[in-house]
Order: C-alpha cells, then structure tokens, then sequence
C-alpha cells in the first residue's frame, strides 16, 4: 500500500520538479513534497500504526524516497539558478566605451618628477639630501666656496641681491653649493649629499631660459677620494639614470671651489658628447673653510641642471612651460 | 680666446694635423672649443671691389643704390641696406653667381624695382670675424691694384683654422696665442719655442728721456717702459688687419692694432702715451686719493677711491687709470711723434674690484684682473711691439725703463707624489710628474716622496696662498696633462646607507595624496610684484626687497603662496582652461628674525580649488592630518583672517599651535586677481607641522564582538562650533566610542531660529565583550545630557 503511494508520489514529484520553470516555482514544489508539512513528511505519521518489521522497512524506502526527491530538487535548483544568473547577467549590459570621464588624478609637476627620479638613484647610491636657505649670505654663496670678493669668478654667476644688511652680501643664491658648506659646517665626514633645489641668475626669461630654475649638487667627504672617484662615480650615476650605454667624460676646466676641476659629457646616440655639468675635487680652502682638514680628508663634488633634464627628455622648445603653470601643459605628464 | 692655428704654428711647428682632432686635443686640456672654422675657403666668386657712386633708392630709406667697379671698369648697379661706405672705398664683393658660405646664392634681383647685380660683403659674411655691422672696409689703399681679384688674394688670406676657445678665468695664460700653443705643444709633445725678434735700436736711451718712480709697490709688481720715435699713426699692413679681424678685433691704426696684436700674441696689455703730454717724462705709479678725478680715453670723468690705482705725471695728476684705460690727456693722436710703451704687471684684485665699480671690463683688464706674465713675457712682448712698430717707420730708442715692485713670491714649492696620486686617483711615479709639468713650464725635481716644483711666472693662479692650495693646483697640471679620461673610475663607498630624511619622505607621502585627489602641482617663481602682497592683505613691507630685479614686476620676495597661485589660476581662466585644482610646496620669506642677516625663510604647502567653497579645503585638511597623523588638527574661527572670506575662513591649528589658514579666498582679492568663481584655498606651514609632532598611531586590536550604531541628532546655536559638539560627544562616550561621524547638517524648519541641527552617527563597541542594552542606553544618555550641558543643544 505505501510503496504504491510512494512511488505515485515520487513520479509526480518528479513531474513537477522538471515543469518547474523559476525557482520560486520549484521552492513551492519542493515545500509540498519535502517540506515540513509536505506530502512525504506526512507519510512518515503513518508509520507508527505499523508492525516494527514493516515499519523499518516502509521508513528505509520513505527516506529513500525523500532523498530521492531532494536530489532532484537540487539538481534542477541548480539549473534554474545557473539560468537565471545568466539571465540577469544579460540584463546588465553596459556598452563600456559610453564612459564619459576618468577619475580625476593630480599630475606632478616635470620638475619634482625629475628630481625625486635624481634622489631616488643617489639614494640608492648611499647618499642622502641635504637642503637649504634659497636666500643665502656672500658667506654661504661665494666666500665659504673660495670666490673671495674680488674675484673676477664672481661676476660671471649674475647673482640676483637682496635688500638686507650691506650691500651684495645677501642675495637669491646662484647655485645650492652654500647648502655644501652648511653640511659640512654641521656634520663630520664621511658625507655623502646631494643637495636639489631652486637657484636664481639674473637671466631674463626666454624660450631657454628663466631667472629661477634648479640644480642638484653631489657633496662626497671621505678618507682618500679623488678625481677617479668623482668619474666613477658620476659614471654610475648616469648609467642608473640614462641607461647603461650612455658614457661619461671628464674634461679640464675651472671652478673656485674645486681643483682640480672638470665638466663632465655624457655620450649622444649619433656619438657626440653633451656637457651635463660641473664637477671637481674639493679645494682644501672650502674644507678648511668649514672646520675639515684637508690633509685628513679630500671630497669631491659635482652639478647640474634639473630643469635642463626634463627640457631634454621631453624635448621642451620652451622651458617658461615649467613656471608658467598652464594646465594643458601640466596634465601632459 | 680665439686662435688661428697659423699663428698656433709660429711658436710650435709640430703643431699640426686633423683640425678636429686638434680641437678635442684643446678641449680635453681645459681649452674647451666652442666653435671651429675653417676659414678662406669657400669665398669663390667674392671679388675686391671700388665704391664708384652712392645714391638714395627712390622708394625705400632703408637700402641705397651703389655703383661698384667690380674689375672690368664699369659702374655694376647693387642695392644694399649698409650705409657705412664713402666713395673710393674697397669692398669684398660677391659677383652674381656666388654661393655664400652660409649657402646664400647670389643673383640677379630686383629690391622696390631698382637692380641689384650682386652683394656687398660684411666681415662676418666672408667668414672673418665678429663684425657684421657694415660692409667691410678695406683699408689698405695699396690694394686698389687688384680690384676685381678674388678676395682671397687682394686680403693675403689663407685657408686656415679658427678655434674659438673657452678660456677659464685660471688661466692667465691661455689668453694669448703663445700660451694656447704652449699647452697644446706640451700635450702633443712637440717643441715649442718664442721666435727671436731683432730690433734695431737708435737715438737716446730710454732713461734719459722717461723716469718712473712706483710709490705702491703691492699695486704694481713691474713696470717698464721704452721709448718709440718718429711714430705715425696711419694704416696697419693687411695682414695684421685680417689677424685681428679674425680674432674678433677691428683694426683701428697702426698702433692701436700693434698694441692689440702683441696683447693677443703674448697675453700681454700695453699702453702708450704721448711722451710729449707727459712733464720730463715722469711717471708715478700709485693708489687715487679717495675723490681724485680723472677723464678716461673714452671722454668721462671718473672719480676715483683710494682702492684704484693710478698712473700720474710729475704734478700729481692722474693720466691713466692702471690697467683698466688710459686718460684722455696723454692719448697717441694722428699729430704724436714721441711715445712712451708701457708694459707692466698689476695686483689683479686691485684691477678686479676697480672694474666691477667702474664696470670697465676690457681685454686688457680681463687679462690683468686673471694674473698677467711678470716675468720675461714682458721683454719679448716688448721686443714684438718695437718689430712691428718699426716696420712702419718708428724709430726705437735704446734701454728699457724697468722698475720692480712686489711680484707675487711662490711660497710654498713642495708637493707629496703620494697626495697628488691621491687627488687623482691615479699611480703616477715621481718622473712621470717631472715631465708633465716640464712639459707646460714647471721646474721640478724630485727627491723621495717629495717635489719641489717652481710655478712659471705666467701662471699665477697656481701659486696658491697655502700648502694645500698649491698641492691641488700642481695636481691639476699633472692631471691635466696626464688626460682626465684615462683615470680609472671608481666608485667610492659610504659607510652608511643612502636615505631620505623622515621630512622628505612626509613630503613625498603629502605630494603623493594630494596628486590622488586630483591636485596638479605647479611652480610659480617667487617673485612678486610691489602691492601684490597688500592685495591678499598681507603688509607689503614683509615682502623683501631684490636689489637688482629683472623686472619691477619680479622685485619682491612672496610671504605667501596665495598670489602666485591666484595668477596661476586666472591666467588659466583667461585661456578658457579646465578647472584647476592646484598644490604648491614651496619657499616663502619672512622678514628677517631680530638680529638675523636672512629671512625667516619657510617651507609652506598651498592648495586652491578653483570654484570650490571653503569645505573642500576643510576636507583637504582632514586628509592631511590622517595621512601624517597629525594630533589635535582644529579650526578656530578668528576675526579677519588676511585674505580670505570673512565668515568662510578659519585659522588651523595643530598641537595647539597655529600653523596655517583654511576656507574661502575673499571674493574683493579674488576680484583683484581677476579670478572667477570662488576659490578653496588651504596654506599650512609645512615646515613647522612636520617638524612638529605627528606620524604617532597606536595599534588597537580589532573587536571581535558586535558593534552598536545610533544616530542623535541635536538643535545647536549657530555660534557654537560642530567641532565643539563633536569633543563633547567624544568625552561623555568615553571608550566605547570607536567612531563618530558628522552625517547632517540641516538648517530650516522645524529647527529653532539661529540653530541648525547637527546629526551624529556614534558606533560604540567594546574589545571583551558584548555590550548590554543597559550600557548602550546609559552611554546615550550621558551624551545627550553631556551635549545638553555642554553646547546648550537639545536632542531632535
């Protein structure tokens, strides 16, 4: 009598599951057969009116059953869901190229990009960064660095003054070695610096020049380093920065606060050589200067323009772009 | 400096090869080459030529009409736009037909209708010299014979090569032809020697007609004199002409140009004067009383301080300004027949600080003021002027007057192998020192470790005023001749790790947000205008001062960011620009601290949203301080913030301590700057907030039990500050407070007048356990009662 029942109501279970067409649709199925007052369920009162022989055996073929009607549940659940997921995903559709705009990010300005890229590869040289004042005295700008009052070096670094104290001994400083000597009046060798930072020249701004623009400088003190030293050093330098193949030279030429003293090229892809900057052997009167001796240690040190590396790489015709703040030059980088 | 390699030749022979090749040879001894040029070549179809007639153009002021005699006789028609040519005169002249060097070719044209059959020719377009004002003049009227020869011939010009050097300001000697060759024969390692000159001498001895007396020994190290006869003043042989002209002089007269020509060969400054003008012939050589007056070759008066040097007659007059100009009173004119040559070595610091305050710079004083040649330089240059000044009639008298002051004495003469290898980096031995400063002049001997090195007289920068000084510059001759480029690199290293300092990597870290949320950075110059200070409220007179400004525009140094960046903003509204969003890290200058010489110079960090209000510059703020950690960030609102919006702007203070301004530029600045909409603008002294304390954060475990969120909101007087509200909340919710949020803020109906409401999302939780509805009710009513007491705010 039961298994008769059973196997009816596991047929029509089946039916319905398989006609079940969403899943609400197959959850209501599955509450009449399986659930706690479904129609199984309710077989399983009928149980205790019979002998124990019989009901062992009718309760191992109802569990069966229901089992058997839960795995379809969940087998056609499955399918159900997979389609409706399917369905919902094709409801979504968004035509990705209708994007009107993209999240607004700042652009740093050519000038930090070149320069944190310069500390970066110092840093990883063993140096560290120094700064300073950008309105210095005729101590820190010319006079600390061996460019005594008179000397005709002097002129040529067009030095913008200002109006404190006596005359030309205050002034916008025309190169960021006086922050050289402030590291070496404070701090005891060894001292590896590099010293970025905005300097000033009484050049009237043109496509190629401005009255403000910066420089790194490179402070090395130490037991015993020279001029080979100096070319390893800016050799290594420029590798990391310009790429391995770029070579470097050194050449003869004069500066009051180095001897000896050299500008140094880097090589060209065509195989002519660029000048880069200046660079030289600390003169003992600097060490002197700042309380070093000069027979303990011997520096070097070297310079260059930063503005001028990001005019070169991205081929500026006009080097006023970097001061004249025009966002459609800014966001282009 | 430039140099011709003929004349390099004259004084090495040896000197000789691949143009180029020499040129890198200059260059890697210090002599850099900006330019090289071959000279007389290319000058096929430029002829000598007569200037026949001149007359206007009839439709155009700017060129005449010319008529050349250009070889066959007959006047050729040209249009040229130089004015500088006299009938008679010899020109170069390119026939139609030419290519220029430049690459020009020459036709025949038509200028405002009238012919033109050729061109007229400055210096500079036949590749000689500097002076392309005016057609070139020849001056030679012997050369009217070869009219109509090519230029070359009628000029005596050969192909030859010009260098145009770099010559640093330490080398006293490479500021002639001799001394560039003496550096290149050395690198070279071919001889080089001054040629002998041989000058007939008549008349009476120098000394009976000239007496010098130097009052200043440490102004003038040597002074001497001879004494030239029969001198006329007329035109210098061509081939004097074409060598000054080359080198960038412009022939003037016979002595002018011998006088430039042996100050190019042998580095070494003359002067001549009018015996005749000069009493009993009698010099003194001193310092100028302060005051003392004196007129200059070039027609001023210049008085003098006690600094300048003077040469002065037997009355005490000035008549030449040492080393820098001659006077007016003793000048050569076309009637001088008797002159006095004087050569002589001066203090360069004298000579230096007398042309910086005159601003009198010359090729003789540029010399002087570097270091001249005190010693034998002086008799050969001599001997060359007497040459050359014979060959044009001048009769040379007998003796030299020659007095001695101080010349620099060399005090310091041994230098360590082992220290100058060390300067170097290289491993030279004693001998090969020896040679190399043989080589550019420097005696030297060895013994040991130890050379003893005597400087010549021509390099006087490599003395040096200490034992150090003098090792470094020896150092550098060696080097130098040695080759920089064959030092073996090496990389020297620290002992301690590279790194940044705690302060710029903050400031990375600031940059790196602010470029997150969409802040471009801009680097405006720190100049400003006069006014632009008073015009963001700040006092003008804070603002110092540049003495000597590009542009009255660029002539004060900024107290603050605000103005630069606002012309930074309304110069990209007036290019009809996107909206800007600007971040500034950058120097301000504040007037000197009492009893400092500098600024009170600071690290500031400005942004301005263009078209923002002051909330966005708050939430800038917010940002900032989570990202360093910044404690205790309020914003106090105090009357009359320079600048900015009188009920929109708030002062910041950090720990206490203020340290910027934060809310909405005053619309009247906004308008002075020409800026439209309204701009959020945040200034922090960066400096001082992260030198200050900051970057602390403390590790709280993250709960584990549920968290309760409850939403109050409260009715609070206009006047009293949601940051007010916000502590009291804070304090009487004590620890089990873990977040608390400003959610709304809303004035209108329904709140009372002069309020609004402020709504409060708290989150309370605590680490060890569940919090009962009891303590949830019991933390709610002491804040409502705290905020009650506290802000007078009820709960809505």
């Amino acid at each position: 009598m039961l298994g008769v029942e059973l196997a009816s109501l596991v047929e029509r279970a089946s039916t319905e599951i398989s006609a079940a067409s969403d899943l609400e649709t197959l959850a209501e199925v599955e509450r009449t057969f399986v659930g706690k007052k479904g129609e199984l369920v309710a077989l399983k009162k009928t149980l205790g009116g019979l002998e124990p022989e019989e009901r062992k055996a009718a309760g191992q073929a109802l569990n069966e059953a229901m089992g058997q009607v839960a795995g379809q549940v969940n087998e056609r659940r499955s399918v159900l869901a997979a389609s409706a997921e399917a369905a919902q995903l094709a409801g979504e559709r968004l035509d990705l190229t209708e994007v009107m705009s993209d999240m607004q990010r700042g652009h740093a300005h050519l000038v930090t990009q070149a320069r944190d890229r310069l500390e970066d590869v110092f840093v990883g040289m063993g140096f560290t960064v120094a700064e300073g004042p950008e309105v210095e005295s005729a101590w820190y700008n010319f006079e600390a660095l061996n460019i005594p009052e008179w000397h005709p070096a002097r002129g040529s670094f067009d030095t913008i003054f200002v109006e404190l104290g006596e005359p030309e001994q205050v002034m916008l400083r025309s190169h960021t070695s006086p922050v050289q000597i402030r590291t070496m009046e404070t701090e005891k060798p060894p001292i590896y610096i590099v010293a970025p930072g905005r300097t000033f020249r009484t050049d009237t701004a043109d496509a190629t020049h401005l009255p403000a623009f910066n420089q790194i400088e490179g402070l090395v003190v130490d037991r015993g380093v020279g001029l080979g030293d100096l070319a390893g050093t800016i050799e290594s330098f420029v590798g990391a920065f310009f790429g391995h193949e770029v070579k470097t030279r050194l050449r003869p030429s004069y500066f009051p606060f180095t001897e000896p003293s050299a500008e140094f090229d880097i090589s060209t892809p065509d195989g002519g050589w660029l000048e880069l900057g200046g660079c030289g052997v600390v003169h003992p009167n600097v060490l002197a200067n700042c309380g070093i001796d000069p027979e303990e240690f011997q520096g070097f040190a070297f310079g260059f323009g930063i503005d001028r590396l990001a005019v070169m790489r991205y081929q500026l015709d006009d080097i006023r772009e970097l001061v004249n703040n025009d966002v459609r030059f800014l966001r282009q980088f | 400096m430039k140099v011709l390699l003929s004349w390099l030749q004259e004084f090495a022979p040896g000197i000789d090869g691949d143009p180029v090749e020499l040129g890198e040879k200059l260059s890697a001894l210090g002599l850099a080459v900006e330019e090289m040029t071959i000279t007389g070549q290319g000058l096929d179809g430029i002829v000598l030529a007569k200037v026949l007639e001149l007359s206007p153009h009839p439709d155009a002021d700017k060129i005449q009409i010319v008529q050349v005699d250009s070889g066959d006789g007959q006047p050729l028609q040209v249009c040229c736009g130089a004015f500088n040519m006299t009938v008679g005169d010899l020109i170069p002249f390119a026939t139609v037909g030419t290519t220029m060097p430049n690459g020009m070719e020459i036709g025949v044209r038509k200028m405002r209708g009238q012919e033109s059959n050729g061109m007229c020719c400055s210096a500079t377009e036949i590749g000689l010299g500097d002076d392309a004002d005016g057609i070139m003049l020849l001056t030679d009227k012997a050369a009217e014979s070869l009219i109509g020869q090519p230029i070359t011939t009628a000029l005596g010009m050969e192909t030859d090569v010009l260098y145009d050097l770099e010559v640093n300001a330490n080398r006293p000697d490479a500021m002639s032809v001799a001394g560039v060759a003496r550096d290149l024969a050395a690198a070279l390692g071919v001889p080089f020697a001054f040629p002998e000159r041989t000058v007939e001498r008549t008349g009476d001895d120098a000394s009976s007609q000239a007496t010098v007396e130097i009052i200043d020994p440490d102004l003038c190290g040597r002074f001497t004199a001879r004494v030239l006869q029969n001198v006329t003043v007329g035109e210098s042989p061509m081939w004097i002409q074409n060598r000054l002209t080359a080198l960038g002089m412009r022939p003037i007269n016979s002595v002018v140009d011998i006088s430039n020509y042996v100050m190019l060969e042998y580095g070494q400054p003359n002067h001549v004067f009018d015996l005749d003008t000069v009493p009993n012939g009698h010099l003194q050589v001193r310092r100028a009383a302060d005051g003392e007056t004196m007129v200059t070759l070039d027609e001023a008066e210049r008085t003098l301080i006690s600094r300048d040097g003077v040469i002065a007659n037997e009355s005490g007059d000035a008549i030449s300004l040492a080393g820098v100009m001659g006077g007016l009173s003793t000048e050569v004119t076309d009637s001088t027949t008797n002159v006095l040559l004087e050569m002589a070595w001066w203090d360069p610091p004298s000579i230096s600080r007398t042309v910086k305050r005159l601003n009198l710079p010359s090729e003789a004083s540029t010399r002087f003021r570097r270091g001249a040649d005190w010693g034998d330089n002086i008799d050969r240059a001599m001997d060359r002027f007497c040459e050359l000044i014979a060959e044009t009639g001048a009769t040379i008298c007998p003796g030299q007057i020659d007095v001695p002051g101080n010349t620099p004495a060399q005090e310091h003469n041994t230098v360590r192998v082992a220290k100058i290898n060390s300067v170097l980096g290289t491993e030279l031995d004693a001998a090969t020192m020896v040679s190399h400063l043989g080589a550019l002049g420097f005696e030297s001997s060895a013994s040991g470790d130890t050379l003893t090195v005597s400087v010549p007289s021509y390099r006087w920068d490599s003395i040096g005023s200490n034992a150090a000084e003098f090792e470094h510059n020896i150092a550098e001759e060696i080097g130098r001749l040695h080759g920089y480029e064959v030092i073996t690199k090496t990389v020297p290293k620290g002992e301690q790790a590279g790194h940044l300092s705690e302060y710029q990597s903050d400031r990375r870290a600031v940059r790196a947000v602010l470029l997150g949320m969409g802040c471009d950075e801009i680097q405006p110059m720190p100049f400003l205008a006069p006014g632009d200070l008073a015009l963001v409220g700040l006092d003008d007179d804070d603002g110092v001062r540049l003495s000597n400004p590009l542009d009255a525009s660029e002539s004060v140094l900024r107290t603050s960011l605000l103005p630069g960046q606002l012309k930074s903003i309304a110069y990209n509204q007036s290019h009809r620009n996107p909206p800007v969003r600007f971040f500034e890290i950058g120097h301000v200058f504040m007037p000197p601290k009492e009893g400092d010489l500098l600024p009170d110079e600071r690290e500031f960090l400005g942004i301005a949203i263009a078209g923002a209000e002051a909330p966005a510059a708050v939430e800038v703020l917010n940002t900032l301080a989570s990202v360093l950690a910044l404690p205790n960030v309020q914003v106090r609102n105090p009357d009359n913030l320079p600048g900015m919006h009188p009920t929109r702007s708030a002062e910041v203070v950090i720990a206490g301590r203020p340290r910027g301004v934060v809310g909405e530029v005053a619309p009247s600045v906004l308008r002075e700057y020409g800026v439209e909409g309204r701009v959020a603008w945040l200034q922090l002294d960066l400096g001082e907030v992260l030198g200050g304390p900051h970057g602390k954060r403390n590790y709280t475990p993250v709960s584990k039990f549920p968290s309760s969120d409850m939403d109050l909101a409260f009715s609070i007087p206009n006047d009293t500050g949601a940051d007010k509200v916000r502590n009291t909340i804070s304090k009487a919710a004590g620890k089990l407070l873990v977040d608390l949020d400003l959610v709304d803020v809303y004035r209108g109906e329904g709140v009372e007048d002069g309020h609004r409401s402020l709504a409060f999302r708290l989150r309370l939780q605590a680490n060890d356990r569940t919090l009962s509805d009891d303590e949830i009710t019991t933390t709610r009513e002491a804040v409502i009662a705290a905020v009650q007491k506290t802000n007078k705010g009820q709960l809505r």
